[in-house]
């Protein structure tokens, strides 16, 4: 897919910003997996959560493979956001703990322990 | 040419653009201390390195110290070459130096003439403050030259001339950090390596890591043997260069005292190289013509341009990279080899003794000498033609030993049969000289007329690689000459992807030829001392009765008598060879 | 069913040493106000806001209370959650946080391999605006912007780009130089794992402005997964017509191609990096000539590191004068940090230049680990210095951090606490460069292994005041005679520490003592004959039998014998082994 001029590249921005709005209604889990994150597990939580998307019934979900979010400590690390919710990120993940969220944050919109304040601006 | 103006020490000076603090400061007769730097541009060698730090010097406005020797001037600059921070810079990387460097001056081949030990001494090192490991490296003894890397200073000089001017290619540094050291490939032995034992390293090492095989008490040893008649062969070169070794002025002719010197060393016979090198002129000028008349009636089966071969650094260097240009070369073999031959089969007829009674030494400006009389193709039945071979430093050496005053011998002669030569066998030691003997002897061969002037001027330079061309009685030879042997590849593509049109080629390993060999009085950087060297060779050459090698009463003789005819049968047995192919890894 | 309002406590560093009680008051007194069904009460990680803790935080009001202690949880849920009333003596005054992500503006917000996630966020739309841009106007911009390079040198990137540009010739040449050998430093692994795009951008912007067609990236091969996304956003960036010919239907074409290290850290400085990229031994040569002037194959070359290349897209879409609004006098913008050792939040941290240590390590690192005291923290590398207690309160920018014998480097910083040797942490930069040192200058290859050597003695009670002395001289020498600038700041940290540390080196010389209890030969093991229960399990394990003693006695250590090895120290169940 060339993109030959720049009205081409506004055209394609226009068209993902398009594809976004579609995911209005969807979750989104973003997991760290730089190599922070999968050393200390991320990839195996991932799969995990996939697991219990189809064990729970859940498909309006995406998940993505995302970069270091800087909070190398508290890896493995996730962002979820929920339809109409600001994202909330989660560390020190395991199985246990993700089954808490599933359960409680995105069953009820309930936070539980162990969340990430946010402590950045971004542009 | 842009300028600048700049002031060391207080001093005023206005240089080109470009030209290094050290250069300028030269000028101005300020003499920086300098340990890997080494300026030969006209052989195209410049060690970059700036890795010794010795040369350092203060700049005003720029925060650390600079090398002198690599830093380029710049306009308004202000320089102090003797501050106290910078000699105490220079004295701490000294005694660095010296820290990791064995103390065995006592012992050392190099002692006296080591540019480390100058420094050490120039510094007044009297204690070295930062002692701690050394570097241990196992020597590597070659048939000419010997690696002690534990003298190593890492200046890169070694590399940069096997790198970038022979183009050899067998010395890089390896490792990192404290371990870094200029190895071969895979750190194997130099025998068994490309190595053409040319002895430029040998030549630019300012410290004892790379010297030659001394072989002189050998030569001893068969002096003072009863049983043995020892005959010594001198190189033309020789006798340019070991003036210097005692003092005298680089371009010295000294042909009259090495005799006499020789002969008080008690040798049996002082003979000649130039006397093989008539011979060899003979044979390869016969060898050209042959080849040329075959070439222009149409043999397919011949190839030109012949090349000269008379250099064993060079044979080894086209054996190794260029196997199949194999049969281009002239099968003559070397005037040192071609001396060896007839001494033990000729001379010994006429002396009346087996070839093993008989030492034959040859004195040399070159390391790689004492590999060529080792190869087995130089031996019959185990004998070798040539049994040693020593350098102009080595006779040098031998001639103090014997505590004989050089400056004070008479001029004496050589013996004969084998000692006399003509102008032609001189020339020999310079570069272009091979080809103009060979063109002298080639001319009156192929006209069949008689050479009035016999100074081919054309042929004389001391450009590394150049094209010359030769009147012979209307047919135009095309010669390409060069010296050092990255200029010999530049010769030998042209040759193997056909675009060569030259006729004859002449290659020496060494800069400005065999008087810039490894084996001769060191020259530290300074060219000059060849460009004498060659002046001398010529004022020999100006000073012979006879100046063309089919002349000599005794190469007449030889032929007459012994060998017949040049390319004859016998002459083919004892005075032609043939190469071998050799890998690369 | 969700809850109404969330009470968040910080239960993380040093807010954990009354978050529990506080969560626990909490407990208490929502139930006594039957709140306890419609308010919960969360446990977060860090606030990044430590010095001002303990920290708790009303949502969805979004209201942040600073310094809040058990006894305040009554007023709060009285007042605040009750009433509605805001408590002002504990509310967080300014509620800016420190951290502004503008290099990782889309790290951990983006799927790196997909490049239509960065287009979606303003990506390459600098590179289409700067084609519309004379390139001059484009350098000028950047050096308008201030910014510096971020590897650690500090140079003014748009006058380093003015030099190539007007450097002579047709074939010029832009490199990533994404070498990162500082021991401690991820942050260029980050980007290239998380942003590739971003320094992807950055080159081709470059390479318009100087006047190249060819961008070279040298990565360290010890980084397989940057190298992998790298090299997929190159050829998505190629396929989307981003990198090639006619980019944009402009006539400006540009392309890039990976080259890989090999292990060597010199290899990080510029010229030892274009040597290593031509194939020849990654060794420094003298500058001048500068990669500017004579680089690569010896044509004009700009070389730069990821962190600054992945700037440059702000600064075009957001304008030099946003950029240059940001951090100090002289340093604009801001700096990633990668913030290790004896830290409690140990990570990637990206904050404006002129933002204090005290504010790094205490509020955003979330202050010293297992409440030790902070002793130093260690920036630059092994090329920098420390900084002490004294130095807390400094602003963070390229020049300050010179003047007090350190540098920026390219982002490291490594904490020590109370239990860290200073002596040792030298020995430890300079053994990491003696082992990198490439060894072509004498100053480098045999000062610094003698530094080292002396160093070594230090920590061993062998030296005298005299190698005091000795390490300060030839350390200075080093620094001024060393031809790259691996060889002329290895002695940084061995000279920060004698300055800020000297009673550490004086009690190693004079009283062969290790203050921390590093130093293993320092170290004497003794055991109290009070505590000593007389066991022999320490005497079973000495490997050298310098134990003594029968059984139900005091047993005793023989200190001729004793190679410090501490395996009885850690066997002694009874505390009876003292180490000193």
């Amino acid at each position: 897919m060339r993109i030959k001029s720049i009205e081409d590249l506004l055209e394609i921005k226009k068209n993902i910003l398009n594809k976004r709005k579609n995911e209005e209604n969807m979750i989104i889990i973003k997991v760290s997996l730089a190599t922070c994150g999968i050393a200390a597990g991320g990839k195996h939580i991932k799969e995990y959560i996939i697991k219990k998307m189809n064990d729970e019934g859940i498909k309006n979900y995406i998940i993505k493979d995302v970069g270091c979010m800087g909070y190398c400590y508290l890896e493995p690390t996730i962002e979820v956001m929920l339809p109409g919710y600001q994202p909330v990120v989660f560390g020190r993940l395991d199985k246990e703990k993700i089954d808490e969220i599933f359960e409680k944050y995105i069953n009820r919109h309930e936070i539980v322990d162990g969340i990430v304040p946010i402590n950045y601006n971004t542009i | 040419m842009e300028k600048c103006k700049l002031v060391i020490d207080g001093k005023e000076i206005e240089v080109e653009k470009g030209t290094t603090i050290l250069e300028a400061a030269k000028r101005l007769n300020i003499k920086i201390p300098t340990l890997c730097h080494l300026d030969l541009h006209d052989i195209k060698m410049v060690n970059k390195a700036a890795s010794c730090r010795v040369c350092v010097v203060e700049i005003e406005g720029r925060k650390n110290l600079a090398p002198s020797c690599a830093t380029p001037v710049s306009d308004g600059m202000v320089v102090k070459t003797n501050s106290i921070r910078a000699l105490n810079a220079r004295k701490v990387v000294l005694e660095l130096l010296l820290s990791d460097h064995p103390k065995e001056c006592l012992t050392c081949a190099k002692s006296g003439e080591c540019e480390l030990q100058n420094l050490a001494e120039e510094f007044a090192i009297r204690k070295i403050d930062f002692e701690g490991e050394m570097s241990e490296y196992r020597k590597d003894y070659s048939p000419s030259i010997i690696r002690d890397m534990d003298k190593c200073v890492m200046c890169r000089r070694c590399e940069t001339m096997c790198n970038e001017v022979q183009t050899v290619g067998v010395l890089s540094a390896i490792n990192r950090g404290f371990d870094s050291v200029v190895a071969t490939f895979f750190e194997k032995n130099l025998e068994d390596t490309t190595c053409t034992y040319c002895g430029q390293c040998v030549a630019v090492c300012p410290t004892g890591a790379l010297t030659e095989v001394d072989y002189s008490w050998d030569v001893i040893t068969a002096i003072s043997n009863p049983e043995k008649i020892v005959i010594v062969q001198t190189a033309p070169a020789i006798r340019a260069a070991l003036g210097e070794e005692f003092g005298l002025e680089p371009g010295t002719p000294v042909t009259g005292k090495m005799v006499a010197a020789l002969r008080k060393l008690g040798f049996d016979y002082i003979f000649d190289t130039d006397f093989a090198a008539d011979l060899t002129i003979v044979e390869e000028a016969s060898e050209f013509l042959d080849r040329l008349n075959r070439y222009l009636n149409g043999d397919k089966s011949v190839r030109l341009p012949i090349l000269t071969s008379c250099c064993p650094a060079w044979v080894k260097f086209f054996e190794h990279h260029f196997p199949e240009l194999i049969d281009i070369p002239s099968t003559a073999k070397s005037p040192q080899q071609m001396f060896g031959a007839i001494a033990k089969s000729y001379f010994a007829e006429i002396l009346n003794v087996p070839r093993e009674k008989i030492v034959v030494v040859s004195v040399m400006p070159c390391l790689a000498k004492k590999y060529e009389a080792k190869r087995e193709e130089f031996k019959v039945n185990g004998n070798p033609d040539v049994d040693i071979s020593i350098t102009t430093r080595e006779l040098a050496r031998l001639i103090k030993q014997a505590n004989i005053d050089f400056l004070a011998l008479p001029d004496e002669d050589f013996d004969r049969p084998l000692g006399e030569s003509t102008g032609a066998g001189v020339i020999f030691g310079v570069t272009g000289g091979v080809i103009e003997a060979a063109v002298r002897t080639a001319y009156e061969f192929y006209t069949g007329k008689e050479l009035r002037d016999v100074e081919f001027r054309q042929l004389r330079s001391d450009e590394g690689i150049r094209t010359a061309f030769v009147n012979f009685g209307g047919f135009e030879l095309n010669i390409g000459i060069a010296y050092d042997l990255g200029n010999a590849r530049k010769l030998l593509e042209e040759i193997k992807t056909g675009k060569s049109t030259y006729h004859a080629i002449e290659i020496m390993a060494c800069p400005g030829g065999c008087i810039g060999g490894g084996g001769q009085p060191y020259h530290h950087g300074n060219l000059d001392i060849i460009r004498a060297r060659a002046r001398a060779i010529y004022h020999e050459d100006r000073h012979k009765e006879i100046r063309k090698s089919h002349k000599n009463p005794y190469i007449i003789e030889l032929y007459e008598k012994y060998l017949g005819k040049p390319l004859g049968e016998k002459s083919h047995k004892l005075l032609h060879t043939h190469y071998f192919k050799k890998v690369l890894y | 069913m969700s809850y109404q309002r969330y009470c968040l406590i910080c239960r993380s560093s040093k807010c954990n040493k009354f978050s529990n009680s506080i969560g626990e008051n909490f407990k208490e007194i929502l139930k006594e106000k039957e709140l306890k069904e419609s308010v919960k009460v969360v446990f977060t990680e860090c606030f990044g806001l430590c010095n001002k803790g303990p920290i708790v935080k009303i949502m969805p009001d979004n209201t942040v209370y600073t310094g809040v202690m058990p006894m305040d949880v009554r007023e709060i849920v009285e007042k605040h959650l009750i009433k509605g009333e805001k408590i002002e003596r504990l509310i967080h005054q300014e509620n800016k946080p420190k951290q502004i992500k503008i290099v990782l503006r889309n790290c951990g917000f983006i799927d790196p391999e997909n490049i239509e996630e960065y287009i979606e966020k303003d990506g390459y739309m600098a590179l289409a605006k700067v084609l519309k841009m004379s390139r001059t106007d484009l350098i000028n911009e950047i050096k308008l912007s201030g910014l510096r390079g971020r590897g650690g040198g500090g140079f003014p990137t748009g006058l380093k780009w003015e030099y190539a540009y007007n450097a002579k010739g047709d074939e010029k040449y832009v490199v990533c130089n994404a070498d990162e050998g500082d021991p401690g430093a991820f942050m260029d692994r980050s980007v290239l794992e998380g942003d590739p795009h971003s320094v992807i951008e950055g080159m081709a912007i470059c390479g318009y402005a100087i006047g190249a067609k060819k961008g070279l990236v040298y990565i360290r091969a010890e980084y397989p997964l940057a190298v992998k996304r790298l090299a997929k956003a190159i050829n998505d960036a190629r396929e989307y017509g981003f990198l090639g010919n006619n980019i944009l239907g402009t006539d400006f074409s540009f392309d890039i191609e990976i080259k890989y290290g090999a292990g060597a850290f010199v290899c990080g400085e510029e010229t030892a990096l274009i040597k290593s990229m031509e194939g020849e031994r990654g060794e420094p040569t003298s500058k001048p000539p500068f990669p500017a002037e004579a680089g690569y194959w010896g044509k004009p070359t700009n070389v730069n590191n990821v962190e600054t290349l992945a700037n440059i897209p702000v600064i075009i879409n957001k304008g030099a004068n946003w950029f240059n609004k940001i951090g100090t006098e002289k340093s604009k913008g801001t700096k990633v940090f990668a913030l290790a050792g004896k830290i409690n939040n140990v990570g990637l941290i990206e904050v404006p230049m002129g933002i204090t240590l005290r504010e790094i390590i205490f509020d955003i690192g979330g202050g010293i680990k297992d409440g030790k005291k902070f002793k130093a923290v260690q920036t630059g590398g092994p090329s920098g210095g420390c900084l002490t207690e004294k130095d807390l309160d400094t602003p963070i920018d390229y020049d300050t951090l010179l003047t007090k014998g350190s540098m920026m480097g390219s982002g490291g910083m490594i904490v020590m606490d109370e239990d860290d040797c200073m002596v040792a942490v030298a020995k430890f930069y300079l053994e990491f460069t003696v082992d990198e040192s490439c060894g072509k200058c004498t100053p480098c290859r045999v000062g610094n292994k003698r530094l080292y050597e002396m160093l070594e003695k230090v920590t061993s009670g062998k030296a005298s005041m005299e190698d005091l002395e000795k390490i300060k001289l030839l350390s200075n020498v080093i620094k001024d005679t060393a031809l790259c600038g691996l060889g002329q700041t290895a002695p940084n940290p061995v000279l920060s520490t004698i300055t800020n540390f000297w009673d550490e080196y004086l009690a190693h010389v004079r009283n062969k003592k290790c203050p921390s209890g590093q130093c293993k030969e320092l170290i004497t093991y003794t055991i109290n004959k009070d505590k000593c229960v007389g066991c022999t399990a320490c005497l079973r394990v000495c490997p050298v039998y310098a134990i003594s003693g029968k059984v139900r006695e005091p047993h005793v250590i023989d200190q001729e014998k004793c190679i410090k090895c501490g395996a009885c120290y850690t066997t002694c169940k009874f505390n009876a082994i003292e180490k000193k």
